[in-house]
């Protein structure tokens, strides 16, 4: 029964992207003929030409908001990058518009990238503040800078390129460009770097630990953002041919914002429908623009509204209504093959003289740890005695005040968290950290598609497929296509397991993995950690329930205070006495 | 020696406004963990209103600033319900979006409303100023600088020596635990707001006379404070405070040293050069490591 539906379904998936490329290919060619052969009057051309190169800037801002998450309001600024670009090259250097047109691309990508690398390490208000002030800056500049930029009376008589000279040619030019954008946009979302995005905009440290460089994602969405930026304000240039300074200001900035959010932030077809009306409705009310202002604030006016009641946007909201569950694709049941590193290094993950102070508070306090390869290692401890703070040094979450750690012989005390997930450290959290507006089967592909992973091939289907195993290793196979937010609190912790078992780590960490969990849920846990210890994969547990501890562990190391109070043989560990009153007090 | 003490003095003045509005923005943050872009707007409304009352109507200068401020504690209030509490429990990108929204909107109803000509407001004194030694000290910027004295003066003995005070930072530093403890959450927001909304209004009718009553004059200054809030260590009241008169002293000196048209750019690049070398400001903690 599953496998007919699992087939059915893959058909249908199958046929249903291949008709969507098909379509949109149609239309795309329709839509540039029709550009390029009907015949319309000056001001519809205008409009058009307004509305084609506009989608293309509100484009970037899905790239940057809708995948990524992350705010940019100085569209309008790249934008007058690639418009100034091409109107001062082509009029004051007489360079050929396309190399105008690539350089203004360039520029725009390179100074969103310089903006970003400057502040994306930072929260999302300076990212919001910084580009406010670039958009004010270089509306500064393009008015001052009269050598340079001719000042507030702009640039006039801007060249196009010899072949699409005609008004109806370079319209032409315009759509098609808009509709081979409006495709890689589509496109880059299930991209591994589009997935990183999205991971990167439902949680940031989860992405770290599944391997996902945070930082170096976002810079790379908003340089891109700033790129698309730059290629449509270039062939705006070209198509009015006059630029000036008031039509890039913060207020555009926050127009093309708004053309985002209404037609929906996460797809490229939303963008398109809301640079589509912002254009075309202004223009039906006309009337509107005779009180100077009325306009603007009607603007700011659906911003608010939009943010509140329709937080997806046009196109979110009719996606919503047609929303099914994905359907995934088949696969013959493959076991999931863990076949963790080996580099015949002593032990798989070792600690040495582990320290980290918060101020005056010693919460790890010189802890030596030696996890040997395929054991199952338990660290227990009463609460407050540093189990959760040592696992977050060990992952990269902190940095150590002192003392080092080897994975698998190599030193990463100095790497960054996702550089350590790369050399082969698994791991999930104590408050489950998953990609929540994604599939139970996106979070498990995120996780395969580790940097360093021995066991996923590069192609897309076979990092399903892995995903696919991993999530039938932990009993979720069936609901793959689900998305994670439907799941149960027990399930979740599974996909978590399911996630960083896709990587094939060298050591798995888990941090409180029953904290939560029924009893049956607690034995099927129990079955699920035997199951990986028996493929040889090295676990470092951290728990509380001493009956599941005392059950998959081998080996036991004891914390109280931030020191380590006991470590050997589970068995032999529990009858000591320290520990004991450690858990029960001293007599 | 003379015109760099002169300098200092406009700095001063200038900077003491931007250390209200930037006060402005601090509370708010530490209350809602956002960034109210439309706190500038508050400045400019309120200057509006004053050229309403004083100017058009004629009313006494006392009663117009009173009934100003009346009006921007109602449009603190109206702002809290219709822009931040329906968005109170969503990420914080949705509430900087509809707190830019707010702003946009502000701005060009006020430009619908009395249109694009800015308005002039007199000083509260009719005395244009005294000569200290080489120094002119302008009636309007002690005015200035006094009463951010004052209202500083206030705050502090408000926030740490009054029970509704305590409670507003509690609030601030763990709203669920404020709640547990029987702390009304809601209201405690709905009075930041309304604060932070007359504190805007009272730096926007303390400029006024300064620059020109324009709906530019909104965004302008909230850049600049929010710049200064960065500068001083984001969420820091004496940051807040230290930042944005350090940046009208920067401002001042870099239009009179280096270039005028170029002025307002100069608070850009420092805040820049912050956020690259130094994000914690000047007095902030270095940003608090969470997991």
């Amino acid at each position: 029964m599953s496998v007919a539906r699992d087939t059915r379904s893959a058909a249908s998936s199958l046929s249903r992207t291949a008709a969507g490329h098909a379509l949109y290919a149609i239309l795309a060619v329709a839509a540039v003929i029709g550009a390029a052969t009907v015949r319309t009057d000056g001001y519809i051309a205008n409009i058009l030409m307004q509305a084609a190169t506009y989608a293309i800037a509100v484009f970037g801002l899905s790239v940057v908001l809708g995948l990524c998450g992350q705010i940019n309001l100085a569209q309008a600024a790249f934008f007058a990058l690639g418009a100034y670009a091409v109107a001062l090259g082509t009029v004051d250097y007489d360079i050929p518009f396309f190399v105008c047109l690539i350089a203004g691309m360039a520029i725009a990508f390179t100074s969103g990238g310089l903006l970003g690398l400057s502040t994306l390490r930072l929260g999302g208000h300076y990212l919001a503040m910084v580009t406010i002030s670039f958009q004010q800056i270089l509306t500064v500049v393009l008015i001052n800078a009269i050598q340079l930029t001719h000042g507030p009376d702009g640039v006039g008589s801007i060249k196009r390129p010899d072949l699409f000279a005609s008004s109806q040619a370079y319209l032409a030019l315009a759509v098609a460009v808009l509709a081979v954008a409006g495709y890689l946009v589509w496109w880059l979302a299930d991209t591994r770097l589009g997935r990183a995005m999205r991971a990167v905009r439902d949680n940031e440290i989860a992405a770290s630990a599944a391997g996902i460089d945070v930082y170096r994602t976002k810079v790379l969405a908003f340089a891109i953002c700033a790129m698309l930026g730059g290629l449509g304000g270039g062939l705006f240039a070209g198509g009015f041919t006059y630029v000036s300074p008031d039509q890039f200001a913060f207020s555009d900035s926050i127009v093309l914002l708004t053309m985002a959010l209404l037609g929906g932030i996460a797809s490229p077809v939303g963008s398109a429908i809301g640079t589509g009306l912002l254009i075309l409705i202004p223009e039906w009310l006309r009337f509107l623009k005779s009180v100077p202002g009325l306009y603007l604030a009607i603007y700011g006016l659906a911003v608010i509204l939009i943010v509140v009641f329709m937080s997806d946007g046009i196109w979110g909201f009719i996606a919503n209504i047609f929303r099914r569950s994905t359907v995934v694709a088949p696969s013959p049941k493959r076991p999931l093959v863990l076949r963790p590193a080996d580099s015949r290094a002593p032990a798989a993950l070792q600690v040495q003289g582990l320290a980290k102070h918060f101020g005056g508070l010693k919460a790890v306090d010189g802890v030596d740890l030696t996890v040997r390869r395929g054991g199952v290692h338990a660290l227990i401890g009463p609460n407050g005695s540093g189990k959760t703070t040592m696992l977050n040094v060990i992952s990269g979450l902190y940095r150590p005040t002192a003392g080092r750690i080897f994975v698998d012989g190599v030193d990463v005390t100095a790497l960054s968290a996702h550089r350590r997930t790369i050399a082969g450290l698994g791991r999930t959290f104590q408050n489950i950290r998953l990609f929540r507006s994604m599939t139970a089967l996106e979070n498990v592909v995120i996780g395969a598609e580790r940097e360093g992973n021995t066991e996923a091939a590069s192609d897309h289907a076979a990092l399903e497929e892995r995903a696919q195993s991993a999530l039938d290793f932990v009993g979720l196979g069936e609901r793959s296509g689900d998305l994670v937010r439907s799941f149960s609190y027990g399930h979740q912790r599974l996909i978590e397991i399911a996630r960083a078992l896709a990587g094939n780590p060298t050591v798995l960490l888990l941090d409180e993995p029953a904290a939560g969990l029924n009893s049956s849920e607690k034995k099927h846990l129990h079955d699920l950690l035997d199951r990986i210890a028996a493929q040889g994969l090295t676990i470092l547990i951290i728990d509380h329930d001493m009956t599941l501890v005392a059950g998959v562990a081998q080996h036991l190391t004891v914390l109280n205070f931030g020191r380590r109070i006991a470590d050997g043989d589970t068995v032999e560990v529990l009858r000591h006495p320290d520990v004991a009153a450690a858990y029960l007090g001293a007599e | 020696m003379g015109s760099v003490l002169q300098l200092l003095f406009t700095g001063l003045g200038i900077g003491a406004v931007y250390a209200l509005v930037a006060l402005g923005f601090v509370l708010i943050f530490r209350a809602t963990n956002v960034v109210n872009f439309a706190q500038g707007e508050f400045s400019m409304v309120a200057a509006y209103l004053m050229v309403v009352f004083a100017v058009d109507l004629g009313w006494p200068y006392w009663l117009s600033f009173l009934l100003s401020l009346g009006g921007m504690a109602v449009l603190g209030a109206i702002f809290n319900l219709g822009v931040y509490y329906p968005l109170r429990n969503r990420t914080f990108l949705p509430v900087i979006i509809s707190t830019i929204g707010a702003s946009i909107f502000l701005a060009n109803t006020v430009l619908a409303l009395y249109g694009p000509q800015p308005q002039v407001l007199p000083g509260w004194f009719d005395t244009p100023g005294i000569q200290l030694g080489q120094v002119y000290l302008d009636s309007q910027y002690l005015i200035i600088i006094a009463v951010t004295v004052l209202l500083v003066a206030f705050q502090y003995w408000f926030f740490e020596h009054t029970l509704l005070g305590k409670k507003l930072q509690a609030t601030s530093q763990d709203k669920e635990m404020a709640a547990l403890l029987g702390i009304p959450v809601a209201t405690m927001i709905m009075i930041t707001f309304v604060y932070s909304a007359v504190l805007g209004g009272i730096a926007g009718i303390l400029v006024a006379p300064v620059l020109f009553v324009s709906i530019q004059m909104g965004s302008t200054i909230a850049l600049k404070a929010f710049a200064a809030t960065i500068i001083g260590g984001f969420g820091d009241v004496a940051g807040a405070i230290v930042g944005g008169l350090a940046l009208g002293i920067i401002e001042t000196f870099g239009a009179a040293y280096i270039s005028v048209p170029f002025k307002d750019a100069f608070a850009f690049l420092v805040l820049i050069l912050f956020l690259a070398f130094r994000p914690q400001g000047l007095f902030g903690e270095r940003v608090a490591e969470k997991a």
